[in-house]
């Protein structure tokens, strides 16, 4: 049977991480290669590099990362982050990375994940989707929505679209970008079936209502999305414990579990998670 | 020397680091005399099938590898390089393979299962290739595909997993081991097989 995974996210600036391992002892916490191999040694299922690199020119920094990182740690890797060309994925494919994942790329122009699909194929084109529940109050006052252009002009998607109040039906989740700032307008469900349908391998799916929060993930909207997609999803933001992973895995019906700080700080070790899991009936590799 | 063929698709540095890593000399060629000198050859990569046997035909190395093939030099088939041992795929319609291996090469059926089979999955061994000498039976390997290969001939069938349905995760006949899952992603175990692929292109 597939293992449902585990994967830490490490953020990435100018080449540097971020946010990562808490290391106590003389290591280098900085080092992506260090962090990686951290985590290969636990047996985690893959690895996401989350580039955050502001600068335009400090971008290719993101490659020599990769490179160096595959060269030491064999296990599925994914970067995300700033990609906007067919040639930001080559590279990345090239320097040793098996998945880009692509979020404000996508909402800027959807044709951009098929013909990233068909040129590298399904499996490595991942699509990040941060959402956050729609609360009428705050839907109608948001003065700051902005709708891409695509979508204003296409009558035939105009489903994607949140609709007016009064003709909701159900739980409903907003697409956001720019770290949570920027409303778009769009359905985070519709939205994921809509870029399965484009050609997209698997969707990274985070609550920004969650994140950072360690209150656990948004079951209901994990599971609605890994009910709408025939692709694999990660269920992202929120995880403060490994009650909140098995929840993720079981009732949110997710592939895999992202988690960062709870793995950062070592609050647990992988392999902890991964046991915890399994005593409750959860396929995991160990 | 170990050629990596390089056609142009999916992440051969990661093959070629993992033999670096186990210290076995390999080198990314799309260069048939250095592939026909080699003293094994590995075909790696992830995509799709007609690209994959369009782009071996483009680059002129169907004939090495066939000719390697049957001169009894070590083949490792990495995914696609499994998947095009075959007669043919039902990917896009219908697309004829290498032919090495009588057999089909298709798209798992709706089971309500996600589609691409992704992550770790257990490989049960139904006979040792000796790639496999120091890898248990079950282990985890990571897998990343949506199709999977149906030989004629199950004596060929080196190995099983499960998703939905038990298909062929690895082959084995006289010089070709191919796999569907990826050693060079499947950390330390993973690492043993590119080892052991290493150890008989240099006949110890």
């Amino acid at each position: 049977m597939l293992a449902k995974r585990i994967i830490p996210c490490l953020d990435v600036r100018d080449g540097r991480v971020v946010k990562g391992v808490n290391f106590v002892n003389i290591r280098d916490a900085g080092d992506p290669v260090e962090n990686a191999i951290y985590y290969d040694e636990q047996g985690a299922d893959e690895l996401v590099f989350l580039d955050i690199t502001a600068s335009h020119e400090k971008r290719k920094i993101i490659l020599d990362v990769v490179e160096k990182t595959a060269a030491d740690v064999f296990m599925p890797l994914t970067v995300g982050g700033g990609i906007r060309t067919m040639d930001d994925i080559r590279d990345l494919l090239n320097a040793g990375c098996d998945k880009v994942s692509i979020n404000t790329t996508a909402i800027r122009d959807p044709e951009f994940i098929r013909r990233a699909a068909q040129r590298f194929g399904s499996q490595c084109i991942v699509v990040a989707i941060d959402a956050k529940r729609v609360h009428d109050s705050r839907f109608e006052i948001d003065a700051k929505r902005d709708v891409p252009d695509w979508l204003k002009d296409s009558k035939e998607l105009q489903y994607l679209l949140i609709p007016e109040e009064g003709k909701r039906e159900g739980k409903l989740w907003e697409i956001f970008t720019h770290g949570g700032r920027r409303p778009r307008g769009i359905d985070a469900v519709k939205w994921a079936r809509f870029m399965e349908e484009l050609g997209a391998g698997e969707i990274l799916l985070t609550s920004m209502d969650r994140d950072g929060t360690k209150d656990g993930y948004d079951i209901e909207l994990t599971r609605a999305v890994a009910e709408a997609v025939g692709i694999p999803v990660i269920a992202s933001g929120g995880a403060g414990n490994l009650e909140h992973l098995y929840e993720a895995l079981t009732e949110g019906k997710a592939d895999a579990a992202l988690a960062a700080s709870i793995f950062h700080y070592r609050e647990y070790t992988i392999e902890e998670a991964k046991r915890f899991l399994k005593e409750r009936g959860v396929e995991v590799r160990l | 020397m170990i050629a990596i063929v390089d056609y142009g698709m999916g992440n051969l540095k990661s093959v070629e680091k993992g033999f670096l890593k186990v210290s076995c000399d390999a080198k990314v060629t799309s260069e048939p005399s250095v592939i026909e000198n080699a003293s094994g050859i590995v075909v790696p990569g992830v995509g799709a099938f007609r690209d994959c046997i369009s782009r071996l035909k483009e680059l002129g190395l169907v004939d090495v590898i066939l000719k390697s093939i049957e001169k009894g030099k070590p083949y490792l088939g990495i995914c696609l390089g499994l998947q095009i041992l075959f007669t043919e795929s039902e990917e896009f319609g219908r697309y004829e393979g290498l032919d090495v291996i009588k057999g089909r090469v298709r798209r798992f059926p709706d089971m309500g299962l996600k589609i691409p089979h992704m992550g770790w999955n257990r490989v049960h061994l139904k006979k040792r290739p000796p790639v496999f000498d120091s890898v248990p039976d079950g282990s985890y390997f990571y897998f990343v595909h949506s199709y999977y290969v149906e030989p004629e001939d199950t004596s060929v069938v080196a190995a099983t997993t499960e998703y939905g349905i038990e298909f062929t995760s690895m082959i084995w006949r006289d010089n070709i081991v191919a796999m569907q899952f990826h050693p060079e992603k499947s950390q330390a175990l993973g690492l043993k097989v590119l080892e052991g692929f290493g150890k008989i292109c240099s006949g110890s």
